[in-house]
């Protein structure tokens, strides 16, 4: 593998992944990442989810988490999963994991959507830890789950906090819809990964949003690196550009906490 | 490692990006899943044979984006054709049949006699049929009789996606089974399965081929050779509808023996097309 592109995968997962550990799981996730060239993954969510977990579910996820990213602390950084639907617990959770533990960001999925005021005190705490901000999105043809938010729901969120950078997972999968819906929206950033390796999805991220709003990212173990991967290896632009999603765009966002921790990366 | 793949990205390529798969005694990869024509929702890449050559790509079985929905049908066999020619043998014509058509039996005559094709690559979801359809066997039959060879796509776009007012779903892939063990020596390929397929509908599909272009997981491709036969799985892109790195990459991602990394990128296509 040459090394031409220093790269950090920003959406990674313990699951679909073989190894009775959450230790074993990541290492697995790095032999492959070995493999082609990946240096750093960010990882999220436990070895078995639910769409709408409970405080215990989420602290047994996160636990997971940091369970795995203690045997690997010099490959992987690891964002801590919260429910919406339990402000309190998710507060005191996001104190353990990234104020008083080692994760740098925050993931938030499918419990609820993201558009009502039910959320701001997870996104103003986090934001107060430089934590990176992350929520899943999709626009589905088919049916999102009841409380999936799509772009939009996100844009809604991200008005009533102009200063803060926050992640459009998947950029809504749908990616035609959800750049346009994300491109005016400036404290907003492109996650490339976990849809299909669509031909055009690169080029038009960094057409409408410039490649320092895009984010190469996996979604693996659900998908392969090498798909994702493909969207900015296999992409007509140039190489500048191709680092700045790989790594730079990211960097950026996580260099004032890793800088706060005093993480060297 | 007795071997030692690496992936080269040429600093000259802003507008063309290359990414060739490169090893020792590199085997001529073949493509079993690349299009030509055009996709109705959206301009793909126009990638020609220097564009696969550059990628290392030698030979690539080619079917036409058009046959989804134009009515035509000989028409756009004709357009692939030349664009094939065109292409100086580096793309291999995957002719187009549609039975809900009248007169389909004309297509494929023609795609054999006149454009000496030895491939039909066949779209029943986007025109309206199931495998286990009578019809679908009088097709299938006609098709071997001529001694060519089968690709069935079966899906195109993650239906998540796909735009609202065309809606498809995948192919039901079940009735294949029956199918072919009815016809031990048919030449039968399923493009873009998915690890569910395979396990499920696909199940003990023993002398069925499938490609790569829609495995997805980590370490995808060392999965699926847990589970399907090495000498039954192709490389496949499912470019330019797809970055074509996206399968160039399954092959570093997974750990593959020389031999395995042959055989899913030459050899069994060759055994697929008969040659
Ligand atoms: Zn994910």
């Amino acid at each position: 593998m040459n090394a031409k592109f220093r790269i950090w995968d920003l959406h990674c997962h313990l699951s679909g992944v073989p190894g009775l550990t959450p230790e074993e799981r990541l290492g697995q996730l790095l032999r492959y990442a070995d493999r082609v060239g990946i240096e750093r993954l960010c990882v999220y969510m436990g070895m078995k989810w639910s769409q709408d977990p409970k405080p215990d579910d989420f602290r047994r996820q996160n636990d997971e988490v940091l369970r795995a990213l203690s045997k690997h602390s010099n490959r992987a950084f690891g964002f801590v999963t919260l429910n919406p639907n339990h402000v309190p617990e998710s507060l005191a959770e996001l104190e353990r994991c990234v104020a008083d533990g080692p994760m740098v960001g925050m993931k938030l999925w499918v419990a609820k959507k993201c558009d009502g005021a039910e959320i701001d005190p997870l996104i103003a705490r986090a934001a107060e830890l430089k934590a990176v901000i992350f929520q899943h999105t999709w626009f589905k043809t088919t049916t999102n789950y009841p409380g999936e938010s799509t772009p939009d729901d996100l844009v809604k969120l991200a008005k009533r906090f102009p200063e803060v950078p926050i992640i459009c997972g998947h950029t809504g999968g749908t990616w035609e819809l959800g750049i346009r819906a994300i491109r005016d929206q400036k404290n907003l950033f492109a996650d490339l990964a976990g849809s299909d390796p669509t031909a055009g999805f690169t080029e038009m991220a960094v057409r409408e949003l410039g490649a320092e709003r895009v984010i190469y990212g996996s979604d693996c173990g659900g998908r392969s690196f090498a798909s994702q991967l493909a969207k900015v290896h296999g992409a007509a632009i140039s190489d500048a550009q191709r680092q700045q999603i790989f790594h730079g765009t990211l960097y950026n966002l996580m260099n004032p906490i890793l800088k706060a921790k005093g993480i060297q990366a | 490692m007795n071997r030692r793949f690496f992936i080269q990205t040429s600093t000259a390529a802003a507008t063309t990006p290359l990414l060739a798969l490169n090893q020792p005694h590199s085997p001529e990869l073949v493509d079993v899943n690349f299009a030509t024509g055009k996709w109705p929702f959206r301009e793909l890449p126009k990638l020609n044979s220097e564009a696969l050559k550059q990628r290392g790509i030698m030979r690539a079985i080619t079917g036409s984006l058009e046959a989804l929905l134009t009515r035509d049908v000989a028409a756009v066999n004709a357009r692939l054709v030349a664009v094939c020619k065109a292409s100086g043998g580096v793309m291999l014509a995957a002719g187009t049949l549609h039975p809900r058509l009248p007169a389909w039996r004309e297509d494929l005559r023609r795609c054999r006699e006149e454009h000496g094709m030895k491939v039909i690559r066949l779209h029943p979801n986007y025109h309206g049929y199931q495998l286990d359809e009578p019809l679908f066997a009088e097709m299938l039959d006609a098709i071997l009789e001529f001694g060519m060879a089968v690709q069935i796509v079966a899906q195109m776009e993650d239906q998540r996606t796909q735009h609202p007012l065309v809606q498809v779903a995948p192919v039901d892939l079940k009735p294949l089974h029956d199918l072919l063990q009815a016809r031990p020596k048919a030449r039968v390929m399923v493009l873009n399965t998915n690890a569910t397929m395979i396990t499920t509908a696909l199940r003990g599909c023993v002398s069925l081929w499938i490609d790569c272009a829609m495995i997805e997981g980590v370490g995808g491709l060392e999965n699926t050779l847990k589970i399907w036969p090495i000498e039954k799985l192709c490389l496949g892109t499912h470019a330019p509808f797809f970055y074509p790195e996206s399968s160039l990459l399954k092959l570093v991602e997974s750990d593959l023996s020389e031999t395995q990394m042959t055989s899913m990128t030459a050899v069994n296509a060759r055994a697929f097309l008969g040659t």
